[in-house]
């Protein structure tokens, strides 16, 4: 039997996790505050939600960032399931060093780097900045991560059911759709969403891969908080997390779910 | 049959190897060259700012023999660059350290608690993760200002008679560091602080060493795999950092993002720029090795 954390542990944890949800907490209070002066609380007001609606350039970048988003997380998903599946089921080719080697960079790579890096390559081939070069350069660090939750995935799994589908007549794209993808499939699911995510809230590799008139919503937040706190963007930083926060509950639940039915049906 | 990459599955195969290889090379190390490339080329007042060194493959062969080294000598000439990097690494240094002793106790705390609690508070440390790292940061703006939240509860509870400058002092940046990134300090020590063996806390208690002993020669050596890992990952991002030093630091701590940033967005110095992220890189190589190393052994161990 564990022993339960004692006295030390217990207020260590209540205080750091005071620690990581004060801020937000707060923010989010602030969000629905009267005042205009950030730090006085001026009583409850939705006003600064009501506002928001009629700030068309923070909802035009709020527009962009979603579309963004969901179009290079598709790319990213595609990309990284064949790079997740090449690295879990085929233990050789040419060059699998590098490749290998190119999947983890990205995640350690600092972001200046990268932006900078991916900015300087779309000049030289003479690209237009703007939608397409953020979903490019989104796509690419995102796709890492989706490889790596594929691979993680694939290698708990056996081959032998491929290969007995296989032995059996099946054709590899049959075997592939039947047997591979249903087993990964929360994968490629969760895989999506973090990349989602990931460029929903990217700022510093935007900045650098966009255009004039495709601004995202975080560049917008960024240039208006380096003015300082505004009532405005605390409301829609409370709409973010909320978004963010009711789809990982959601997610988490339902993997939960299908997991329980998965031992239900496997007893 | 196991061998049968090459046969009748080969093609779903290799277009699964030949497409995301393809795409890396084109938007990852490609670009990467031309960094490498634009660093030792000769800074122009045009659009693109920079000569090129070369404009074709012959040309490249005559030049290699003699890069343009310039941009690095003045790297190491002006003591703003070569100050930003040890402050760089220094404060990252520092606020890894700050994340671990945060980190730890929480990390042990939840690793010792009911099932059921675990997957919850698993599900708190993960949940910040998720929501946006601009706006986690950007909520320290109000709480840090002189104007702020803190000074504002701490004059009301009369602990201090004037407000207390944090807002733009490398304090401020310690404090975003750690919030930011506390939650991967905490992942790593947790998987390890939870597969510890409690056999070995109790055959220690029984041959008599006091909680503290226990602690220090048998639960901190075990949990080291876990305190390099979660070092590693706190470390590495926090040494090329840009948003924390610029929205809670500003001109107060200079930082390597922020010099890389401003030297490309400000002064419009290409080549610099280019010069200060493969340096950056270099700085940065040694320590992803290691751990890229450490987590292969970890991985097949």
């Amino acid at each position: 039997m564990r022993k339960g954390p004692g006295l030390f542990l217990r207020s260590a944890m209540v205080l750091g996790f005071a620690f990581l949800y004060a801020p937000i907490l707060i923010l989010m209070l602030y969000s629905f505050n009267a005042s205009k002066l950030v730090t006085v609380w001026g009583g409850f007001s939705t006003r600064w939600y009501v506002e928001l609606w009629s700030n068309a350039a923070l909802l035009d970048a709020a527009r962009i960032s979603v579309l963004v988003a969901a179009t290079a997380s598709t790319l990213a998903t595609v990309l990284g399931v064949m790079a997740g599946y090449a690295l879990a089921r085929v233990p050789s080719f040419f060059g699998r060093t590098l490749f290998s080697g190119m999947v983890l960079a990205p995640l350690v790579m600092p972001e200046v780097i990268t932006g900078l890096s991916l900015l300087l390559a779309f000049i030289s081939i003479s690209m237009d900045r703007g939608f397409t070069t953020i979903v490019i350069a989104h796509a690419t660090f995102s796709m890492c991560y989706v490889a790596i939750v594929i691979q993680a995935r694939l290698s708990g799994f056996d081959q032998s059911v491929e290969e007995a589908a296989e032995d059996l007549g099946a054709r590899p794209a049959t075997v592939f759709r039947r047997i591979t993808l249903p087993l990964i499939m929360p994968g490629v699911i969760s895989g999506w969403l973090l990349s989602f995510t990931l460029s929903l809230d990217d700022l510093v590799i935007a900045s650098f891969t966009s255009g004039p008139g495709s601004t995202t919503l975080p560049m917008k937040i960024f240039s208006s908080v380096r003015l300082g706190v505004t009532p405005e963007i605390n409301a829609i930083a409370t709409i973010l997390i909320g978004l963010v926060a009711a789809g990982t509950i959601i997610w988490s639940l339902a993997l939960k779910r299908a997991e329980a039915n998965r031992v239900k049906a496997a007893a | 049959m196991a061998g049968s990459a090459g046969g009748h599955s080969g093609w779903g195969r290799r277009i699964a190897i030949l497409v995301p290889y393809l795409w890396l090379i084109a938007f990852f190390l490609a670009p990467f060259l031309i960094v490498l490339k634009i660093s030792i080329s000769t800074t122009a007042i045009a659009q693109p700012p920079y000569v090129p060194v070369w404009d074709s493959v012959g040309a490249a062969l005559t030049h290699l023999g003699s890069p343009n080294l310039d941009n690095y000598l003045f790297l190491f000439e002006d003591s703003l660059y070569i100050n930003s990097y040890l402050n760089s690494l220094k404060i990252a240094a520092l606020s890894t350290l700050m994340a671990l002793l945060v980190g730890y106790p929480m990390a042990y705390g939840i690793a010792r608690s009911s099932r059921n609690w675990r997957g919850a508070l698993l599900t708190l440390v993960i949940l910040p993760f998720w929501t946006s790292f601009l706006i986690r940061v950007y909520a320290w703006v109000g709480i840090l200002k002189t104007e702020g939240i803190l000074n504002s509860f701490l004059l009301w509870i009369g602990v201090i008679a004037e407000p207390l400058q944090i807002h733009f002092t490398p304090t401020a940046v310690y404090i975003g560091i750690v919030y930011s990134y506390l939650p991967f300090m905490i992942l790593p020590l947790y998987s390890t602080l939870e597969k510890l063996d409690e056999s070995l806390l109790e055959a220690a208690a029984d041959l008599g060493a006091r909680p503290l002993t226990t602690f220090w020669k048998v639960t901190l050596p075990l949990s080291l795999p876990g305190i390099a890992a979660g070092c590693f990952l706190v470390f590495i991002p926090a040494v090329g950092e840009f948003v924390i030093p610029e929205l809670l630091g500003g001109s107060s701590t200079q930082m390597i993002g922020r010099t890389l940033w401003s030297e490309f967005f400000q002064n419009r110095d290409w080549p610099l720029a280019s010069s200060v992220a493969v340096l950056l890189l270099m700085v940065l190589v040694v320590p992803i090795v290691i751990f890229q190393r450490y987590a292969r052994r970890e991985g097949t161990g």
